[in-house]
């Protein structure tokens, strides 16, 4: 890239005549060029490649009351989240009935876990209640939530209240002091 | 030489003229990611921040929108904001701290403005006490904009208490649909969307 024009001159022949000098009508384009591929660096790393997505998160009103019929803890799986990205689930029982409370790490442990239970109860049965407590994170909650966008759950819900039966049940079985 | 030369410039070319700059924001939000492939709109959104300690951060995307949102909010806390002040505000793609310090730092020189740590837009467990002011920024900026749809963007590491927080502001207003914004992943291998 760097070349040193030194053609195009008219230079002396020997004898000849003297012809005037004919000045080169190269331009050396290599700071142009140098520019141009800083630019370009510069405008690919600055570029946001990935547009991050978003999952919609509808809430229920909390003016209108709906009556609605309780539902059986036998097609229940309740899932408290915990500290260090521990997830602790309770299935088929309610809090105050003595269930067995098993801990999973969120991830696909976590996922295991769901896709097992729902294949234990009917289909349209089947209900997530996703609680987290105070120790948890932002992101423990919007995992479990796309949990439920793959494990094709349709029916769960984000309750943020413990009742004292589950606080006793957590402090009992998973030693958390919520 | 000439055909690469050639090349870099078309290259060039394409990236200013697809080039969306970001504006500085207040706090660096590392989100967690998710399978759901909706993209985030660019117009009429409103951002809720929410970093690793919990503090709130508010931003419109629209210029003219955040000056009418200052001057609603202004009006019902009986704050006036001159006319350089609003324009340093609409600079501002967001901000976290109480609106009666918000005055005194648009009138710091931007290198200052850069120091200064931002202690978050306050609010609380209920979403109706008169202390929380990201109920009345939220409810001003639908004044300026009915279409305004809310996004809330929150670090990996912000703890559920604080979320809560945020998610009762919005309940108390009516606001039940809103978007949560994530980074992209792959969803598992055999999975479809139906």
């Amino acid at each position: 890239m760097a070349e040193i024009n030194t053609g195009g001159g008219g230079g002396k022949h020997d004898g000849g005549k003297v012809r005037s000098k004919k000045a080169s009508t190269r331009v050396d384009m290599t700071p142009m060029v140098d520019l141009g591929f800083l630019l370009i660096t510069f405008f690919i790393l600055a570029t946001t490649l990935s547009k991050p997505s978003s999952m919609t998160l509808n809430v229920p009103d909390k003016t209108e009351k709906v009556e609605t019929e309780p539902i059986k803890a036998s097609n229940v799986m309740t899932i408290f989240l915990g500290k260090d990205n521990k997830a602790h689930y309770i299935f088929g029982k309610a809090a105050n009935e003595d269930p067995k409370l098993e801990t999973v790490s969120i991830g696909y442990d976590m996922r295991k876990a769901i896709q097992e239970s729902s294949r234990k109860v009917p289909a349209d049965k089947f209900v997530v209640v996703i609680k987290p407590t105070k120790e948890s994170t932002y992101r423990n909650m919007v995992d479990l939530l796309d949990e439920m966008a793959i494990t094709k759950t349709k029916r769960y819900a984000l309750v943020d209240q413990l009742t004292p039966d589950e606080k006793k049940l957590l402090k009992d079985k998973a030693n958390l002091d919520v | 030489m000439t055909a690469m030369t050639d090349v870099a410039f078309l290259l060039l070319t394409f990236f200013i003229l697809t080039a969306q700059f970001r504006a500085q924001d207040a706090a660096t939000i590392e989100t967690p990611s998710s399978i759901s492939g909706i993209k985030v709109p660019d117009k009429n959104i409103m951002t809720i921040g929410l970093d690793r300690e919990g503090k709130v951060y508010f931003g419109i995307d629209n210029q003219q929108e955040r000056i009418e949102t200052l001057e609603n909010i202004g009006a019902a806390k009986g704050i006036t904001f001159t006319p350089k002040e609003k324009k340093e505000f609409a600079l501002m793609s967001n901000f976290g701290m109480p609106i009666a310090q918000l005055k005194s730092y648009l009138n710091l020189p931007k290198e200052q403005q850069a120091k200064i740590k931002q202690p978050g837009i306050p609010t609380d467990s209920t979403g109706a006490a008169p202390t929380n002011e990201l109920k009345e920024w939220v409810y001003n900026s639908r004044k300026a904009n009915n279409d305004l749809r809310i996004a809330l963007k929150g670090d990996n590491l912000a703890k559920f208490p604080a979320f809560k927080d945020v998610l009762a502001t919005l309940q108390a207003q009516n606001i039940n649909k809103f978007n949560l914004i994530t980074g992209t992943e792959a969803p598992p291998a055999g999975w479809t969307n139906d």
